[in-house]
């Protein structure tokens, strides 16, 4: 009982293929316009690929390749979608929102609403079952649509980012709910949230216009980032280039020129492969001058914001960024513009197989 | 400048003795009112069904007296009247019956008397191919033919009306139009097997409709009046056009249109 | 927040604007003879006009409901090839003249129409009766229906359509228990407007149905006939006509609003 898409659709530069275990959550990661939600489309059987195929369990989801055609409308594919908005049906009440999957496999109402009962009460909003939509906080609101989505006992459940509209006190309360009732399930969920990503997802797929750039388990793509975009998540400064004896060497056009980072070689990292060279903003100290002297590596470049981060101030230049003191930060007299340089030891860089 | 002077003189003329001048010409044979003087524009409001008739009057009034032009409207005459009370600047009305006429006159807006000029008569409409296969009166009354009539509240109903009671027929129509023009479209689209109509009608509508003629018709004979509008201010002119139309020139373009003498 | 941001002149012409809507109203309501109105509309002719009438524009909203309602949908939810063709020829009934209506459904449904022989031979007559009536109504009211709707469809998206359809309903069940709910406002006020239209239609009737008393000649057909022999008669009837129309029209305003609020407040 598997779960593996594999499509391609020409319009949204969309080429992915995907498979998902028994009881797996993949947390699908990226930068806006990565075709995220357009794969959960196809998967719910809302948009139709160019080509490729889909399969759930010994379901035939969609099968464009070869001779005859397969294509499952979205209301036999046993896929629940949750959206950002919750999305209730406002002319119906909360008990009937969560008794419409039930309702439309054929089952009673008065087992739907049963079956309503039970999945209210283990989202924790049992006592707003009368309600309309309409008397319902944003928060309240997502967790009927969750018990909606699980009411239609769907074989995958598709989250499209189902936090990204609760306000900062509602997101954790829902979180919470999230992880409960994802534990055992077959689920993909889409988010900006690291937080998201560690504490609901087995595994994480990074996605950049259209195509997987990264997957791995959780913890080890945000310990070891190969992507820019999950190093941006995961915080670190990231430099992609080419396996050195001690370190890193940039290609001509990278963020800071072509130049050699020294760093701790992995045990994976090859000389003359491909690779990445990862440092905390934390280990980045500012000057105003180059500092040379190994094995100290100094970066020339433009400021390009200055931002509060915790009790430090972040300094970023692109891609790159130091976490320095407020004191420090005023003394170099920072600004957007002003140049100065990136001092990382070597000892904090790691460079690992890309 | 002679010129100039000549034409102001004339409409001075025209102004001051209009009264006078108007009901001479009238009274008049219509050579005699060719005088040189006349000249504007004269408003003559008739009935829809003078519509072809009076088009050509109007253009053989206009050859006639050089200098002047026929403005002409067309209507049902009750509309007619009611325009005319409401203050339209008609010079001449033309009524498709005495009783519109009568209200005209009720209404002090007719100049001296009405003079009736033609006469129109039912004729019994039906489409070319005669599906119907009616060649009498009394056939209109047979069941399962399509009939269509006008309503009583018009002239043309009215005129019905007397027929089938004059005859002691009972025609059970499947519509009752509002004018003659909707009856005679009924039977000229096929909708209808017959209808009720006048002979001029018929004779306008050329080969689309066949015109079965019956003497019963000869119980509703509907007469139309001609009168100046009490209001006119062309009464020179209103005048000259009254006689044009009940003279000679008007006998025969309405007589070739199937019209009656009155 | 009393601020509403329009000029002061906004005003002066608003005030002209509606005076032109009410003054000819006003100027019919003078004319009425009271004296005469009840027996002038309680006239054995004018309540068979006016039941005919009600009859009739109840049949042609039915008929628009039933035809209409697919109509919008497929316009608003499916786009296709010669889409903006199919909506500007379905609006068309809204700007031709009915008369021209009338000719066009006599071409059709009419004895030597398109479709009327066929009918015919299959023993149904058209031409004259009540059903012409209700057809030339349908004609110019189908319009105010696809219209309202198709604006209701598209302001609600397909959104809630496609999280119904992953909750496993299948496409009835999703029209009947998600998208008419959640467009019943749309409905309900097209449905309205299609009545009003009905009543209100004349040209096409005149054109296509005839005119007799009970079977074809609704009120407006009256109105005009009754102008011919007795204007105070046609000006009671008009009021009367009137005064159904603004309640018909008022309670179209007044529905939506109540419906609508959930809508707005989730959405």
């Amino acid at each position: 009982m598997t779960f593996h898409i594999d499509a391609t659709l020409r319009d949204r530069k969309l080429d992915v293929s995907l498979s998902l275990g028994q009881a797996e959550t993949v947390a699908i990661l990226g930068p806006n316009g990565a075709g995220k939600s357009t794969l959960l489309s196809v998967a719910a059987g809302l948009l139709r690929p160019d080509a490729g195929s889909a399969r759930l369990g010994e379901r035939v989801l969609f099968n464009f390749d070869g001779g005859n055609r397969v294509w499952t409308p979205p209301h036999l594919r046993g896929t629940a979608l949750l959206a950002q908005e919750p999305l209730l049906f406002p002319h119906l009440s909360v008990l009937d929102n969560v008794a419409f999957g039930p309702r439309s496999a054929g089952a009673s109402r008065a087992y739907s609403r049963d079956v309503a009962r039970h999945w209210l009460d283990e989202v924790d909003v049992a006592q707003l079952a009368e309600r309309k939509p309409g008397q319902l906080s944003g928060g309240q609101a997502q967790r009927v649509a969750v018990a909606r989505a699980l009411a239609a006992s769907p074989e995958l459940l598709l989250l499209d980012e189902p936090m990204s509209a609760l306000d900062i006190h509602a997101a954790p309360h829902l979180r919470r709910l999230l992880k409960r009732v994802l534990t055992g399930r077959r689920a993909l969920i889409i988010t900006h949230d690291v937080l998201d990503a560690l504490m609901l997802a087995d595994r994480v797929v990074v996605m950049e216009k259209g195509r997987i750039v990264e997957e791995g388990a959780t913890k080890e793509v945000f310990r070891r980032p190969r992507s820019p975009f999950a190093a941006g998540l995961a915080g670190v400064n990231l430099l992609a280039g080419t396996v050195t004896e001690d370190g890193l060497r940039t290609p001509a056009g990278a963020e800071v020129g072509s130049l050699h980072v020294a760093g701790l070689l992995d045990e994976e990292a090859e000389p003359g492969r491909p690779g990445v060279a990862a440092f905390p903003p934390s280990a980045v100290s500012v000057f105003p001058d180059a500092a040379h002297g190994s094995p100290r590596n100094s970066f020339p470049v433009s400021i390009t914001d200055l931002e509060p981060h915790g009790d430090h101030i972040r300094v970023r230049a692109g891609d790159l960024a130091a976490d320095i003191t407020p004191a420090a930060s005023a003394e170099l007299g920072l600004g957007p513009g002003s140049h100065v340089y990136f001092v990382v030891k070597a000892t904090a860089v790691q460079v690992y197989a890309a | 400048m002679l010129l100039a002077a000549g034409s102001l003189v004339a409409g001075l003329a025209g102004c001051a003795g209009s009264i006078g001048a108007g009901s001479t010409a009238a009274a008049t044979s219509p050579a005699a009112s060719a005088s040189p003087q006349l000249s504007g524009t004269v408003t003559v409001y008739a009935a829809a069904s003078l519509k072809a008739t009076f088009t050509k009057l109007a253009s053989e009034f206009e050859a006639k007296y050089p200098g002047t032009k026929v403005a002409l409207s067309f209507a049902g005459s009750s509309d007619l009247v009611t325009q005319i009370t409401q203050g339209a600047p008609a010079d001449v009305f033309a009524s498709a019956d005495t009783k519109n006429m009568s209200k005209l006159s009720d209404a002090s807006l007719v100049d001296g008397k009405a003079t009736n000029f033609a006469t129109n008569v039912l004729t019994i409409a039906v489409p070319p191919s005669n599906p119907a296969s009616i060649s009498s009166f009394a056939d209109l009354a047979k069941p399962g033919v399509k009939v269509v009539l006008c309503a009583s509240q018009v002239p043309c109903g009215s005129a019905a009306q007397s027929v089938e009671k004059a005859t002691g027929t009972t025609i059970k129509p499947v519509s009752e139009e509002s004018s003659v023009t909707d009856v005679l479209g009924k039977v000229m689209s096929g909708e209808a097997d017959a209808g009720l109509v006048y002979v001029t009608d018929v004779k306008g509508a050329g080969d689309k409709v066949k015109g079965i003629p019956f003497p019963e018709s000869s119980n509703a004979v509907n007469t139309y009046p001609i009168a100046t509008v009490g209001t006119s201010k062309h009464k020179d002119l209103a005048a000259a056009f009254i006689s044009l139309v009940t003279g000679s020139e008007g006998k025969k373009v309405l007589g070739d249109a199937g019209f009656g003498a009155p | 927040m009393n601020y509403s941001g329009i000029p002061r002149w906004i005003y002066g012409l608003a005030v002209v604007g509606g005076l032109f809507v009410l003054l000819p109203l006003a100027a019919m309501v003078l004319k009425v003879d009271w004296t005469q109105f009840i027996p002038l509309v309680t006239s054995e002719s004018s309540l068979t006009a006016l039941g005919l009438s009600l009859k009739t524009s109840a049949a042609s909203t039915a008929l628009c409901l039933i035809l209409g309602i697919p109509l919008a949908i497929v316009l608003a939810r499916r786009p296709f090839r010669g889409q903006r063709f199919l909506r500007a020829f379905v609006l068309l009934p809204l700007v031709l003249p009915p008369v021209v209506g009338g000719i066009a459904l006599l071409y059709t449904f009419g004895r030597q129409g398109l479709l009327g022989k066929d009918l015919e031979l299959a023993g149904i007559q058209i031409a004259f009766s009540t059903t012409a009536v209700v057809l030339a109504q349908t004609f110019v009211a189908l319009p105010f229906l696809v219209v309202s709707l198709e604006g209701a469809l598209r302001t609600a998206g397909n959104r809630y359509e496609a999280v119904a359809a992953t909750l496993g309903a299948r496409p009835t069940t999703i029209l009947r228990r998600v998208t008419l709910p959640m467009v019943l406002p749309g409905v309900a006020s097209g449905a309205v407007l299609s009545f009003a239209r009905s009543l209100g239609e004349f040209g096409a009737t005149l054109t296509f149905a005839g005119s007799l008393q009970g079977v074809t000649r609704t009120l407006p057909l009256e109105i005009y006939l009754q102008r011919e022999t007795d204007p105070d008669a046609a000006v009671a009837l008009s009021l009367v006509l009137v005064a159904v129309a603004v309640i018909v029209v008022g309670l179209s305003y007044r529905r939506p609003r109540h419906a609508t609020t959930p809508v707005e407040a989730a959405v």
